[in-house]
């Protein structure tokens, strides 16, 4: 009788036991680890920041004082106005406004046009193979690996001939040459992830190769434009090399100028409007970013890290 | 006579790879012609030359008496509906069943008629306006027939449309689809690994193996006088049971068993003392009071059993080789049982054990 009242209770027990989500503390080691290195992090990859915006809402009297991590006891934004419309590169003194729209020019073409030939070029590797096709991607896989400096040189010597050195044209046609390699690995790769069965139904229903391109593959790839457009706008708005080199002071494109200013030898050097320069000039890579981050992240996972 | 599609010779190579040897086809109007084998046999291949989305190595093709080998797929007369259904995700149904018709041109009121008898017929008329991506894949799959349907062709290429559905799906659609095809009256050929929907919906099925057709009839031909032993084989769920032998004065021997195959309707007539196979299906397995009117009788004993509701299937071993037996699903069988079995060889099949070729 007892040893049965006993195993009644065994079961009462083990019904009463663990059920359902186990608990989790909020403050275990575990996530105290975790998050305080996330924090640490974090700090360390603002703080440059931090201190940029702040000296650039300084005056000189106040950077003199040092404290670079305080924030400003009187708040200008002269330092902006004169980044943009009055600092002096050279003989020019009319602030970085000039090479704004130097690299607007530069950028909106190549943009354009290296996306343009490089999603027609991705297309037809992927879903319109020629004999020899395979060497061709290979042998464009390839010149992504080839280090830029170089083919300086050498490219000088075309535009020269072509009658585009020194020219807007010129510098907008190296950057769509130097943006096929990736460009056209990124646009391969995301086609590739396109069911071939899309390709041949639309063979069936007797579009060509145009008529494929832009009704049906186009549509279907927003994302993976967008993360072209993000690599190519970030990669020609941040370019110093080219510009310098197949520019002259006239068209120098913003980085080239915000060089210039911050560099310049003679005079004091002014910190807060080096700060706010070099913030305008990164302004527009950063907007981009923050428009289309989610469509990024959703590209870069729709195709591009696909072999 | 002119055929509907008539493949001559056909070749295609991948490289060193053979895909399709040699192959011929004559199918007529408004046949129903499935292509059944194994992945890799060429059947999906086959079809795919047939719509021009692959450049043959060689031979002909014809569609309606017109030599179509060097034509565009959509110049052939062909619709074809995919396995994965295909359909333009950004466009609407509506679109997608347009879209064809758009770039051949026709004109917005026709276009309007076609798409509108098409959903009719397939029954998606409240579909139209949605995306792919808010339709279930059997209403996928009705759209990307009917985007083949709209541009009044002659001839249906089927991709294994129904392997993406699950089970039930697949059931309901074989049979619209024979239902379509009554109503039409169009050739179609359909390819497929199932051979249950090749049995169902066929008039004639092609068995394919290594790029060439190892039979070609009617489905009651293929199950029930298979040409090779490969057909034998491949058509028939649980499949057929072998047993390799002698032919002996009439009698098939197999160490001390000895099956008299007089009845069977022989062909050509083994050599005494050749080898052969003999093939048996497991339906065509009789136990119970049949048994007594078999012209060959046994008893063996039950290794192993496994229910399937409808019907139950058996295991056990004769001379030694496992042999599988279909019984009632109501029968009670348990393994160690000693059970007493009926064949009649006139319902077997007997091949050539070497050439494995029908006798």
């Amino acid at each position: 009788m007892l040893e049965a009242s006993k195993m009644v209770d065994r079961t009462v027990d083990a019904m009463s036991g663990p059920r359902g989500k186990k608990p989790k503390k909020a403050l275990s080691g575990r996530n105290i680890m975790i998050y305080g290195i996330l924090l640490m992090v974090s700090l360390y990859y603002i703080l440059p920041l931090w201190v940029m915006v702040m000296t650039s809402l300084k005056g000189m009297p106040e950077i003199r004082m040092g404290n670079i991590f305080a924030p400003p006891v009187e708040i200008t934004f002269e330092p902006w106005v004169k980044a943009w419309s009055s600092a002096c590169t050279g003989l020019n003194c009319d602030g970085l406004s000039r090479g704004f729209w130097n690299s607007v020019q530069i950028l909106i073409p190549s943009v354009f046009l290296s996306i343009a030939i490089a999603s027609v070029n991705g297309y037809a590797l992927v879903n319109w193979k020629f004999k020899g096709s395979e060497l061709f991607f290979t042998i464009l896989i390839f010149g992504s690996f080839i280090p830029y400096q170089i083919m300086l040189y050498p490219i000088v010597i075309m535009l020269r001939e072509l009658g585009l050195y020194g020219k807007l044209g010129g510098l907008v046609l190296v950057h769509s040459v130097f943006g096929m390699p990736i460009l056209t690995l990124l646009f391969r790769n995301y086609f590739t992830s396109v069911p071939e069965e899309l390709f041949k139904a639309a063979r069936v229903d007797g579009a060509g190769f145009w008529g494929i391109y832009f009704r049906i593959m186009l549509p279907m790839s927003l994302p993976i434009f967008v993360v072209a457009v993000i690599l190519q706008v970030t990669g020609i708005w941040n370019d110093f090399l080219f510009g310098v080199v197949f520019t002259k002071p006239s068209i120098y494109p913003m980085t080239v100028q915000l060089n210039n200013i911050v560099n310049s030898v003679q005079g004091v050097k002014e910190y807060n409007v080096n700060m706010a320069a070099t913030m305008l000039t990164g302004l527009v890579p950063l907007v981009i970013y923050f428009i289309s981050g989610k469509l990024f992240v959703r590209g870069i996972a729709a195709g591009a890290v696909k072999g | 006579m002119t055929y509907s599609v008539q493949i001559k010779d056909l070749d295609l190579h991948f490289g060193a790879v053979k895909v399709l040897q040699g192959l011929n086809l004559n199918i007529s109007e408004g046949e129903f012609i499935v292509l059944l084998g194994s992945s890799g046999c060429g059947k999906s291949t086959l079809l795919n030359c047939v719509a021009g989305l692959l450049e043959p190595t060689d031979g002909q093709i014809f569609i309606k008496g017109n030599n179509v080998t060097w034509e565009e797929p959509s110049k052939r007369g062909i619709g074809m509906v995919f396995q994965s259904y295909a359909l333009y995700p950004q466009m609407t149904v509506r679109g997608n069943m347009s879209f064809g018709l758009k770039n051949a041109k026709v004109p917005k009121a026709e276009i309007e008629t076609r798409v509108n008898r098409a959903a009719e017929i397939l029954q998606i008329t409240h579909l139209l306006d949605r995306k792919p991506s808010a339709l279930s894949g059997g209403q996928r799959q009705r759209v990307a027939i009917g985007r083949a349907l709209v541009r009044d062709v002659d001839v249906f290429l089927f991709d294994e449309p129904l392997s993406n559905l699950d089970a039930k799906l697949r059931a309901d659609l074989r049979v619209e689809l024979k239902r379509l095809h009554n109503q039409l009256k169009n050739t179609m050929i359909y390819v497929t690994h199932d051979q249950v929907e090749a049995m169902t919906l066929a008039d004639r099925i092609a068995i394919m193996k290594g790029g060439v057709i190892m039979q070609l009839g009617s489905p009651d031909e293929i199950y029930n006088r298979p040409q090779n032993r490969y057909v034998a084989d491949f058509i028939g769920s649980p499949s057929m049971n072998f047993l390799d032998g002698e032919y002996r004065n009439g009698t098939f021997v197999k160490g001390d068993l000895s099956i008299p195959v007089q009845g069977y309707a022989f062909a050509t007539q083994p050599v005494e003392g050749g080898a052969i196979t003999v093939g048996i299906r497991p339906e065509h397995i009789v136990t119970g009071p049949l048994v007594a009117s078999a012209p060959y009788r046994t008893t063996t004993t039950v290794d192993l059993v496994e229910p399937m509701g409808s019907d139950t299937l058996v295991w056990a071993k004769i001379a030694g080789e496992p042999f599988r037996i279909r019984m009632d699903g109501q029968a009670t069988v348990a393994v160690g049982d000693t059970l007493e079995i009926g064949i009649d060889p006139s319902r077997a099949s007997v091949f050539d054990a070497k050439s494995e070729e029908r006798l």
